[in-house]
Order: structure tokens, then sequence, then C-alpha cells
């Protein structure tokens, strides 16, 4: 018990020393966007906000995948590290999904004047943010870790399989709806400093994601081997 | 007829009679769909909307939430005295377990919805001659998808507190491309759409049944077996 | 030298874990025809997950349940034939008859002739003019009586019970034991879990006590209680 317990500690640390990294990241690409990126002719300064709301997406969207992979596996292994995992991505996730869908109406107004849209990204994001709290909220609600961690694994890998299903839905319904033409900031013809901003970015995001995830699962780790079930 | 399928057969029809003996879950389902077709039409205004614009939505807002209510009842009843032990402990394949619960909340969802559907007629005075055939078709399409996911998803949730309130929670991501399937499918029958309109919808409809059929068929096993 | 026949129920290893914690830690059994296993112990020993094990209603982490022969799957039904389960829920639902419930779990088991069964269940255990009425109907004792008329229709020749005696007034859980007795002299095969070892002392011809997911006795049944008893504090304290 002890030996998970020192093993959780150490994760902690190493997931706060990666997050503290990454908000160093963070704090770079504010810097960059801010100063060293050129303002968007169209947009104007609002559109700052894409350098932080395109990649939390991409974390959210990262997040999830893991959980649905990590729950394929734990289904096939039965390593209860798996389902820790999947459950620690999950909880990471919702926060990614929560900045996406708080940003995109940040972002929306100014420019498009209406706070929300359906466009492609938000719709999935807000689907996968569904999804998320529909699967932390049943593993919260399961006091059995072994039927948890069962459970858990098939809304994972049931949740992974609808994404396709969501993206499909919501092409349907776009090409059969013709909509306002909305901006489509990952087109090609970025200038190379705003790549490198948005590029920056992703990268900053990610190493978030994996300190976050590591300092979640060694905390879930401390619990479990506190004798807390609700890990 | 084979085992598997027999044995499907004869657990559908103990939970259709016993459903039928309490009709608690009927009843319920029934009421609520009456309620939200008549708050609906209290709520709109006559002669800015006609009804066939609003009947797609109505429709399948007032079939999804019968259908979680109906949802709830394929598993509260084998919670008493544990008779679902009695399952589980008997020679039937998970397969067919999954597949009985499947056709009677088939049945009672189908049900439902051709109850409201003719509320529906009723209450807001429009003519479905035409566009019928093509809507039951939808209806049970769309139907299969969702209560294939309703199914297990109760399973799951059956032995959690509250149960009743996790099951919306979990479940309605998953009804969103069926039902956006089928309201889509519905909106253009009723305004009498080419078939090529609606091919589409009716592809990722039958691939969504085909996939979660399927997966939940098997992922069942791994649900109710401890 | 004879064939050796496959015991009625062998389990080996039986390892039920999840992580750390440990439900069962390696539990071995065997039993014949004819035999009955009373198992023993505190709460959370380990002796429901045991019996759930031994019926196929849980899959062990690690080990094996074979009946006569063929492993515990929850691919494979055919091991689970003659398997019965009594525990002290009936498994009955409330809303079909006694006769309706009967003939479903009929069905389940495939039996040839369902309604000859059903009947016949009925007059075994007394309630063929209560076979119209819904369990919740009949008085506690009486449910038990359909309920071991549904343990017992498919012919089981492996037992499986789970605290059989709790809620019984003295005449039922007399009426349970001549039950239990008359599926002995058929060479049934028994597993009682029970938390009261008079209740069963008479039925068993072999004896095991579970403390902490392990065997701490395992032995067939010695002829004095008492003796015995003690012994089985000790075993717990330890």
């Amino acid at each position: 018990m002890t030996l998970d317990l020192d093993r959780a500690r150490h994760l902690m640390r190493r997931g706060k020393l990666i997050t503290l990294v990454g908000l160093c990241g963070l704090a770079v690409v504010y810097v960059l966007a801010l100063q060293f990126t050129p303002i968007e002719v169209r947009q104007g300064l609002a559109q700052k906000i894409f350098y932080i709301h395109a990649p939390s997406a991409w974390s959210a969207l990262l997040s999830f995948s893991l959980v649905g992979f990590s729950s394929a596996l734990y289904l096939f292994l039965k390593d209860p590290r798996l389902d820790r995992f999947a459950a620690s991505s999950a909880e990471v996730g919702v926060a990614f999904s929560v900045v996406m869908l708080t940003t995109g109406p940040i972002w929306g107004k100014p420019i498009w004047g209406t706070w929300w849209t359906w466009d492609a990204r938000l719709t999935l994001t807000l689907f996968l943010f569904f999804l998320f709290v529909g699967y932390l909220t049943l593993r919260a609600a399961i006091p059995d870790q072994a039927e948890r961690a069962r459970f858990s694994a098939v809304v994972g890998i049931m949740g992974m399989v609808l994404v396709p299903f969501i993206h499909l839905s919501v092409y349907l319904f776009r090409t059969l709806h013709p909509q306002p033409i909305v901006l489509k900031p990952s087109a090609p013809s970025l200038p190379p400093e705003m790549l490198r901003t948005l590029l920056t970015s992703f990268g900053v995001f990610t190493i978030l994601y994996l300190g976050f995830v590591t300092l979640r699962y060694g905390i879930a780790l401390a619990a479990e081997s506190h004798g807390d079930d609700d890990a | 007829m084979p085992e598997a399928l027999r044995l499907a057969l004869l657990i559908a029809a103990k939970d259709l009679r016993v459903e039928l003996r309490a009709k608690t879950s009927l009843v319920s389902a029934g009421v609520f769909a009456a309620l939200v077709l008549v708050i609906f039409e209290f709520a709109r205004d006559p002669t800015a909307i006609g009804a066939t614009e609003l009947a797609p939505s109505i429709l399948w807002v007032t079939f999804a939430f019968a259908a979680v209510i109906a949802f709830n009842r394929a598993f509260t009843t084998e919670k008493e005295n544990a008779a679902f032990d009695g399952l589980l402990l008997a020679p039937v394949p998970r397969g067919s377990l999954y597949l009985g619960k499947y056709l009677a909340n088939f049945v009672f969802v189908t049900a439902v919805e051709s109850l409201a559907l003719g509320l529906f007629v009723l209450f807001f005075n429009v003519d479905l001659s035409d566009a019928l055939p093509g809507l039951v078709g939808v209806m049970l399409l769309a139907t299969a998808g969702f209560v294939a996911v309703g199914t297990i998803f109760s399973a799951m949730v059956v032995r959690t507190r509250f149960a009743e309130l996790m099951l919306p929670v979990l479940l309605l991501p998953f009804m969103v491309p069926p039902l956006m399937a089928a309201a889509q499918l519905t909106s253009r029958l009723l305004g009498g759409r080419p078939l090529s309109e609606m091919a589409g919808w009716l592809r990722l409809l039958t691939l969504y049944d085909v996939v979660f059929i399927t997966l939940c068929t098997l992922a069942f096993s791994t649900v109710v077996d401890e | 030298m004879p064939l050796t026949e496959a015991p009625l129920l062998e389990a080996t290893g039986l390892v039920r874990a999840y992580g750390r914690r440990r439900a069962l830690r390696g539990v071995d059994l065997s039993l014949a025809a004819g035999e009955t296993l009373v198992v023993l112990g505190p709460n959370g020993a380990g002796k429901t997950t045991l019996l759930r094990l031994l019926a196929g209603l849980m899959r062990p982490t690690g080990g094996e349940v074979r009946v006569m022969g063929l492993p515990l799957k929850s691919g494979d039904t055919n091991a689970r034939r003659p398997i019965g389960l009594l525990s002290h829920q009936s498994m009955l639902y409330d809303d079909l008859t006694v006769a309706e419930n009967l003939l479903f779990a009929a069905g389940l088991y495939g039996l040839l002739s369902p309604r000859e069964a059903v009947a016949r269940a009925l007059e075994e255990a007394g309630l063929s003019d209560r076979a119209a009425d819904l369990p919740r109907n009949l008085s506690r004792g009486m449910q038990q009586r359909a309920a071991i008329a549904r343990a017992l229709l498919h012919r089981p020749s492996l037992l499986l019970l789970d605290e059989p005696f709790t809620g019984l007034d003295a005449s039922a859980s007399d009426r349970l034991r001549e039950s239990l007795r008359a599926e002995t002299i058929k060479r049934s095969g028994m597993v009682v879990v029970t938390h009261h070892a008079a209740e069963a002392w008479e039925l068993a011809t072999h004896v095991g006590v579970l403390v902490g997911g392990r065997w701490a006795i395992r032995e067939t049944r010695p002829d004095n209680l008492d003796h015995f008893l003690r012994r089985y504090q000790e075993a717990v304290r330890a």
C-alpha cells in the first residue's frame, strides 16, 4: 500500500512539473499571440482567442480518444491502471471541452454576431462534453470498483464509436442546409507567424494535457491507496 | 427454431406479459406523450406556424422522451427478488438475453410511438395518409437504433442509485444521430420531397442501426456478467 | 484402474480481485455426487463471492470452475444446466403467477414437458392450490417453497444454497431441510453457505471455513458441533 502512495506522490510531482512547463508555454503563447502575431484583417483582435480555442478542442478530442482506447484495452487486459487512466483523461477532457465551448462564443459574438453556431467543431465538442459528463456521472454512481471499470469501459468504447456518427450527422445537416459561410480559420492561407503561434499553442496544450492527466492519475492512485473507493 | 431465438422470444414474451399486468411504464409513457403534445399545441401560434412544419420536432421529441420512460422498465422488474440472477443462472446465451430485452423494448416503444402519432393526428388535425407508410418505416428504423443503446444502458444504470436520472444523461448523446436523421426524414416525407433527398439520412440511420445493434449485443455480456 | 470420473463440481485456484483488493485469494474445491459442503465464515470472508463464482454468476479473476467436467464460461451455456441456486431471494417475478413463473423457468431450461414438470414441482412443494397466486401475496414460507420449486424444477445435480434459512420460521426451516435431505438421497451435490452451522449441520458431509478469502478449515464434517464451533472461533480470530 505504501508503495502505491509513494508512486502516487511521485506521479503527482511529475504531473505538477509538466503542468508548470505547460503553463510557462501558455504564457509564451499569450506573448506570441498578442505581441508577435499580426492582427487578422477582418476579425480584428477578437480573432486571437482562436489560439486558445482551437488547441483546446484538440486536447478535448485527444482526451476523448484516449478514454476510448484505454477503455478498449481495459476490456482485454483488465488492468486497473487503464481504468484509472481513462477516468483521469475524462476529467481532463471535460475541462478542455469547457474551455473550447466558452471561448467559442466569446470569439463568435464580436465576429459573427451570434453566441453560438452549429459548426462542425463546436457541435462535436459539445457532444464530447455531454459524453464526458455522462461517463463521469456514471462512474460516480457505482461504488464497486470492478463494476465501475467494466461499465465505464463499455461507455467509453460506445462513445468512441458514436463520434463518427456525430460527424456524419453534422456534415449531412450542413450540406443539405446551406449555412452562411463561416470563416474557416484553419484555411491554408495562414501567414507564417499565425501558423507558428498556432502550432506552438497546439504543442503547449498537448503538454498541458499530459501534465493534468499525470497529476490527476496520481491523485486517483493516492486516493485508492488510502482505501477511498471514490478515486 | 434455433434455441437462441426461442429463448429470446421467451424472454421478450415474459417481459411483455409482466408489463401488461403491471401497466405502469406503458401508462406513464403514454400519458407523458399526450402531455407533451398538449403543451406543444397550446404553446404555438397556429396562424404563424403550421402543424406540418412543426410535426417532425414535436413527434420526435415526444418519441424520444417516451422511449426513455419505457427503457427504465426493462430492468427494474428484474431487480425484484433478484429475478435477473435466475436469467443469468440458466443456460441462456447472453446474446439471447439481450435480444429478448431488445424485442420487448422495441414493442413497447413502437406502441407508445403509435399512440403518440395517433394523438398527434387527432390534436393537430394533420392529414398524414400520404406520408404514412414512409413515416412508419422511419419510425421503425430509428427506433431500432436507439432501442439498442437504451437496452444496454438501462442494464447498467439499474444498479445505480438514481437510475431514472442517470439514463437520460448517458443516453441522449447517443440518441441524437438517429433522432436527427428521423426528424429530417419526417420533414421531407411530410413535404413530399423526392427519395433522393432522403438517401443520405437513410444511409446514416441504417448504418447506425447495424453498428450499434451489433456493438450492444457484443457488449451486453460484459455488462451483465460480473 | 477404474476410470476417473470428473467430480460433480471442481474449482481450482479461484481468485476474485480488482487491483489490490482480493475477495478470494486462491480457493480450491471438489464435490462429488451425494456430498454436501457447508461453507461458514465471518462477514466479508468471501462466502457469497465463492457461491456466485460456483453458480457462474460471477467470473473469476483467476482459476476455473468446472461442473461435470465442463468449464463454466459465459460463452458455453451447457455447463449451467446441472446447476440450481437457492438464495434468500426467490428470483420470482411478482407480476406473474407462481405457475407462470415456473413455466417460464421451464422454458429457460428447455424442458421437454414443461407443464408436467411444473405440475409435479407444484405438488412436491405443496403449492398446487396456490399456483394462480402472485408471489407477493404468499407468506414468506410459501414464497420460499415457490423458490425451491423453481430451483429444483430442472432437476439440478448441483444445488447451491446461499443462506437459505434466512427469515424462515421453524416449520418452514424444517420443511426446507426435508426437501434438501430428499435431494441428497437423489445423489445431488450441495454447497450451502450459511451463518448458522447448526441449521445445516446434519445435512453436511463436509465443512469449510472461509476467512479472508481463503480456507481456514476444510475437512469432512466432524460429529461434535460444539467442539467444531470452538475451533471455528479460533480460526476466525486468527
